[in-house]
């Protein structure tokens, strides 16, 4: 049986590793190199890299962090930030990257996430999704720019626009939730789940070991991405799965 | 085990380097391999693996590697490991592009179809073997590796299937046949237990008898 999945996410700011709350107030937690060597000894199901800086020069920096990266962990590794043409994700790919995380470019050019998922098949793409709430509404507003351009498509549109071209992944990422480890937002997870039907990684808010027992339980979502989690407690993914073992919750025997 | 070296297919197509750093890691050095002329040294080959069926064959012909690679298995009898992609390789035919394989194992490979699980079969699932073989040697049954694929191979002969997971209904994870093995998901990714599987493929002499 397919089994969940708990992924840390490591967000890189000028090579180091840093956490923020609500995508602002970067704090710096360490060295990359060293704290994902530390999950892949940790036996995490997986890990995600984004460069928040997003620039050209910072482009080159993720695929020199990869290229050390993939030396010593042997598990899944999804890369991302800043990613806006073909040959800046087939490098990715080609130096050990599985999935590349696509975020601004897919309200940009389209038609470039379909060409890569032509190219490398839609399994190593994954869409992120930063959303806010509006209260009022009570609808999700979609952001790009590591939060900071907001894009007027639905969230629905969106889902259906990546959906056709060949996304295999969706991560969606809380940015009112981001750092506050007060719990996911479920109802984010209910409405994508509502859409799609490719698997789906959930972001911003786990806080302890409760919340992702919660989502887990409440939705079918097929990851969770802790960040803060892991950062600023003395949580682990082996622990993190032990407690959900011992809920009859599926993960893998290593 | 001086004498071993480890061919990597290098077809423009998906991630070499994890599965480059996986044979090192195991103590072995590797070669990648992109024209016929790259056999000459090797002493197993591994297809590797993320992208599109008929992408991959199409870059195999124009290469002239197809007779290479089916002189190394058949002729040859290198042992040789497909992964992901690569496994899929290994078949007659397959539905994503609709194009013919290496027509290694019989069978064809198909689009995954569900309407009750996510599509792509992404995450750790459950690799039941179903005989033993050197290249499992030490892998506990029932035990998690890395998948992430789309299509998945319908294996002709029930004699070449190796491992069963199941997701949904059972899909084909192992085959084998003579020096010939393959897995849907990545050993390069699955952390130590993938690691004993691409030490055992280095080890092996093709001999599928435990």
């Amino acid at each position: 049986m397919l089994k969940k999945r708990v992924v840390p996410i490591l967000l890189l700011k000028n090579g180091r590793l840093v956490k923020g709350v609500k995508f602002n107030h970067y704090r710096d937690v360490g060295d990359p190199i060293q704290s994902a060597a530390v999950y892949n000894s940790q036996t995490a199901d997986e890990l995600i890299i984004l460069d928040i800086n997003a620039t050209q020069e910072s482009y080159f920096d993720l695929l020199k962090i990869l290229a050390e990266l993939t030396k010593s962990c042997f598990m899944p590794l999804a890369l991302g930030g800043g990613i806006r043409t073909f040959d800046q994700a087939a490098q990715l790919i080609h130096s050990g990257a599985d999935k590349i995380v696509l975020n601004t470019i897919c309200y940009q050019k389209p038609e470039l996430v379909s060409e890569l998922a032509k190219r490398f098949g839609s399994q190593a793409i994954v869409c992120n999704i930063d959303v806010r709430k509006h209260i009022a509404s009570n609808n999700y507003i979609l952001y790009s720019h590591s939060g900071k351009t907001h894009e007027k498509v639905s969230l629905a549109a969106h889902l259906k626009k990546m959906l056709d071209a060949g996304v295999g992944e969706f991560m969606v990422q809380s940015i009112d939730r981001d750092g506050t480890m007060l719990g996911f937002d479920q109802f984010l997870v209910d409405e994508v789940m509502s859409q799609v039907k490719t698997p789906l990684l959930i972001a911003g808010g786990s806080g302890n070991y409760q919340h992702l027992h919660q989502i887990f339980t409440q939705t079918n979502v097929s990851g969770v991405v802790c960040g803060s989690l892991f950062n600023f407690s003395d949580s682990s993914p082996i622990r993190a799965r032990a407690y959900l073992l011992n809920y009859g919750l599926p993960f893998k025997l290593v | 085990m001086n004498d071993v070296l480890i061919g990597i297919l290098d077809i423009q197509l998906g991630n070499l380097t994890s599965v480059a750093n996986a044979v090192y890691e195991s103590g072995f050095d590797y070669q990648l391999v992109s024209t016929p002329n790259d056999f000459k040294k090797i002493t197993h080959l591994i297809l590797p693996g993320v992208g599109f069926f008929s992408t991959a064959m199409a870059h195999i012909e124009k290469q002239n590697l197809k007779t290479a690679i089916l002189n190394f298995v058949l002729v040859d009898k290198k042992p040789t490991m497909g992964i992901c992609l690569g496994f899929q390789l290994l078949s007659d035919y397959s539905e994503e592009g609709e194009c013919e394989g290496l027509g290694l194992i019989s069978g064809s490979v198909k689009k995954l179809i569900s309407k009750h699980l996510l599509i792509p079969h992404t995450g750790w699932n459950s690799v039941l073997s179903q005989v033993e073989h050197p290249v499992l040697k030490g892998i506990k049954t029932n035990r998690d590796f890395y998948f992430v694929h789309s299509f998945h191979f319908e294996v002709k002969d029930t004699k070449n299937i190796l491992s069963l997971t199941e997701y949904g209904n059972n899909i084909v994870s192992g085959i084998f046949r003579e020096n010939i093995v393959g897995f849907q998901f990545h050993p390069e990714k699955s952390q130590n237990n993938g690691l004993k599987l691409i030490e055992n493929f280095c080890y092996w002499d093709g001999n599928s008898k435990c």
